[in-house]
Order: structure tokens, then C-alpha cells, then sequence
């Protein structure tokens, strides 16, 4: 049996006073990755028909290495505020939404962390 | 989890077939959901024949022409039948609309009439709105002010200031956008919806009110405003011709103005 009212149900636990960084940050990235992705998609085209050495030539190069480095970060936070938003849509078990949301979030951070290695090793090591 | 199956009472039937009534030449094919909580019965679809030439031309005279003629059983809401009081919302061929603004000649074959989606049902086509009308009390739908009114006077708003209220004060909260919108259907129990947002609106524009930032304060919230994910249903199928999702939109810039301004 339930005896609260519809209102104090409506209200909750009340405001998380968050949200708007999230829905900014998911529209910063998304921009940023516009022309970053068009780089990607000419350097990757590039790298398709390009020797073992002309790839390493080029990503240590540092312009390419910054963007490659900009593109990562910001694809990858991209990813993760996205996919945050589809479980937040369609997990309703709490415990389980959020530990998926941190699983996915680490998960992120943990690949995006060994491509900037990646990349800085070919670009320091070579 | 993740809910796969259909809640109980979602599968529809075959219901009764209404007979075309004698002599009739200009008749039009309506069916109708029937679902009647005392028979514990799946729902069903009911099939009426309606003499369009003994009619009046809105759907709701074909809905309150099968209450008063065919089968008084009939459960459906209604009341100013010139789409004022929004109570007679109901999903016609697929979209929300106010059935009394809504002519019968707009479409074409068979027209069928549901409740509006994805809300409880208590009876044939009436939704409950419990939750939907707690989210619109919930957002303080009146004026806060700390100064008092001027002594000889009512407080006053110009021209351009009354003007941001236009498309917003001519909502009648008849639930047509929020139960479009595929995020409130997932999460109504937290998400306010686009009606209880338009109307949010309607208190930040108006230039008399006082509480502003904690009008803002009480919706920055991931799932109160922010599963708006700008799928523009609501916008789509207001009977009104209002923009919720407009409404929404300047919402989530004042708030964006705030946090990065």
C-alpha cells in the first residue's frame, strides 16, 4: 500500500542542480569533432595506402599528433556523455544504471588513456 | 532492467461490430478502443458505422454521436467541445489531438480513436492523468513575488514584456505533447514532459515574477528537463499549434547562460 501523495511521488528526491554541464559539454565535443573528423577520416584515407614508416613520420609530426590527440579526447567524451544519456533512457534499476553508467565511463577512460600512450609513444619514441 | 515485455492488458482484441444504420448512404468507419477495468478482459476494438449525414463534422460528434446512439457504455472525457479545456485529448490515426477541433473529413478511410498513449487507463478512452497534472503543480504554476504590488495599482508588464508570453499562456494542458514524446513515455516518473516544461516557460518569460533562479534551480536536473532530447513530437502534434520544444530550448539556454555567462 502507498499512501503518498502524486506531488510528493513528482518531486522526489528533488532537482540534482546538474544537467546543464553535461548538455554543454555534449555539444562542445560534438562541434569540435566536425573538423577534427574530417582531419581523421583524410588522414586515416592516407594512412590506408602509406608504408609502416610514412605513418610514423607522420604522426610524429606535431600538428598531427596534437589533433590526433584532440580527436581522441573529444570522441571519446563524446561517446561517454552519449551513451550515459541511452542507459540514463532505458536502465530504470538504479543500482544497475548506475553502475553501468561508471562501468561504461571507466571503460572510456581506460581506452582513451591507452591511445594517448599510443600516440605518444610513436611520436617521442618513433 | 530494461522492460522488454508488455505490461498486463496490453494485447488488443476483436470487440463488436456495430451494424451500419438502415437507409444510411454516407457512412464512415470508426473504431474505437474499449477497455473496462471490472471484466479484468483484454481490451478490444469496437467498429461503428457513423452516418456522416446525421453528424456533426468533428470526431468528437462521431464519438458522442456512438455514446448517445449506439452504445452509452461509451467512457470517454469532454466538456467546451471548442478545444479550450483539453479534456478530450485522445490518439486519432496515430497522432494526439483534441477531437473536437479535429473534423472528421481530414480523414480519409477508417478513423480509429485510442487514449492517449502510454498513460494508465481507467476506462475505454479515458487516461489518468494523476502524475501528468501532479508535474504541472510541481513547477509552482503561479506568480512569486517579494515586492508587493503597487498600492493603487495591478502590476504592470509592457507591451513587449506581455508579448514573451504569447505561445506559451495558450496551453490548455491537454497532454497531447507530453504523451507523444518517446522520452516521457520512458520516463514520465521523473521527466516532467513537454506540457509541464512549456508552461515552466511560461512562469521564467513573465516579467512580473520574482523567483526566476529558483524556477531554474528546481529544474536543472538530468531527468526533470534534460531527457528532452529535442525529438520534436510535441511540437508536431499540439493541437494548439504551440512549440514545446522551443519552450524547452530556451529553457536549457538561460540555463547554459547561467552556468557559462
Amino acid at each position: 500500500m502507498d499512501y503518498q501523495t502524486p506531488l510528493a511521488k513528482v518531486k522526489g528526491l528533488g532537482a540534482a542542480k546538474a544537467g546543464t554541464g553535461h548538455f554543454w559539454m555534449q555539444r562542445i565535443t560534438a562541434i569540435t569533432l566536425i573538423p577534427l573528423s574530417l582531419w581523421m577520416v583524410a588522414f586515416t584515407e592516407q594512412l590506408l595506402n602509406a608504408s609502416h614508416q610514412d605513418m610514423i613520420a607522420w604522426l610524429s609530426g606535431p600538428m598531427d599528433t596534437i589533433l590526433a590527440l584532440v580527436w581522441i579526447i573529444a570522441a571519446f567524451y563524446h561517446a561517454a556523455l552519449g551513451l550515459q544519456v541511452v542507459i540514463e533512457d532505458y536502465v530504470h534499476a538504479e543500482w544497475i544504471k548506475i553502475s553501468s553508467i561508471w562501468l561504461m565511463k571507466l571503460t572510456f577512460l581506460f581506452f582513451a588513456i591507452a591511445a594517448i600512450v599510443a600516440i605518444l609513444r610513436i611520436s617521442m619514441i618513433g | 532492467m530494461v522492460e522488454f515485455a508488455l505490461p498486463k492488458n496490453s494485447k488488443l482484441t476483436k470487440g463488436k461490430e456495430f451494424p451500419a444504420p438502415e437507409n444510411a448512404t454516407n457512412l464512415k468507419r470508426v473504431e474505437v478502443y474499449r477497455w473496462n477495468p471490472d471484466t479484468g478482459e483484454n481490451p478490444r476494438i469496437d467498429i461503428f458505422q457513423i452516418d456522416l449525414d446525421n453528424c456533426g463534422p468533428m470526431v468528437l460528434d462521431a464519438v458522442l454521436k456512438i455514446k448517445n446512439e449506439i452504445d452509452t457504455t461509451l467512457a470517454f472525457r469532454r466538456s467546451c467541445r471548442e478545444g479550450v479545456c483539453g479534456s478530450c485529448a485522445m490518439n486519432v490515426n496515430g497522432k494526439n489531438t483534441l477531437v473536437c477541433t479535429k473534423a472528421i473529413e481530414d480523414y480519409e478511410g477508417t478513423i480509429k480513436i485510442f487514449p492517449l498513449p502510454h498513460l494508465d487507463v481507467i476506462k475505454d478512452l479515458v487516461a489518468d492523468m494523476t502524475n501528468f497534472f501532479a508535474q504541472y503543480a510541481s513547477i509552482k504554476p503561479w506568480i512569486e513575488t517579494q515586492t508587493p504590488p503597487p498600492a493603487d495599482s495591478e502590476r504592470l508588464q509592457s507591451k513587449e514584456e506581455r508579448k514573451k508570453l504569447d505561445g506559451l499562456y495558450e496551453c490548455v494542458l491537454c497532454a497531447c505533447c507530453s504523451t507523444s514524446c518517446p522520452s516521457y513515455w520512458w520516463n514520465s516518473d521523473k521527466y516532467l514532459g513537454p506540457a509541464t516544461l512549456l508552461q515552466a516557460s511560461r512562469w521564467l518569460e513573465d516579467s512580473r515574477d520574482e523567483n526566476t533562479g529558483e524556477r531554474l534551480d528546481e529544474l536543472e536536473d538530468p531527468y526533470k528537463l534534460y531527457r528532452c532530447h529535442t525529438i520534436m513530437s510535441c511540437t508536431d502534434t499540439c493541437p494548439k499549434g504551440l512549440n514545446p520544444a522551443k519552450a524547452i530550448a530556451d529553457i536549457k539556454k538561460m540555463l547554459a547562460i547561467r552556468q557559462q555567462g
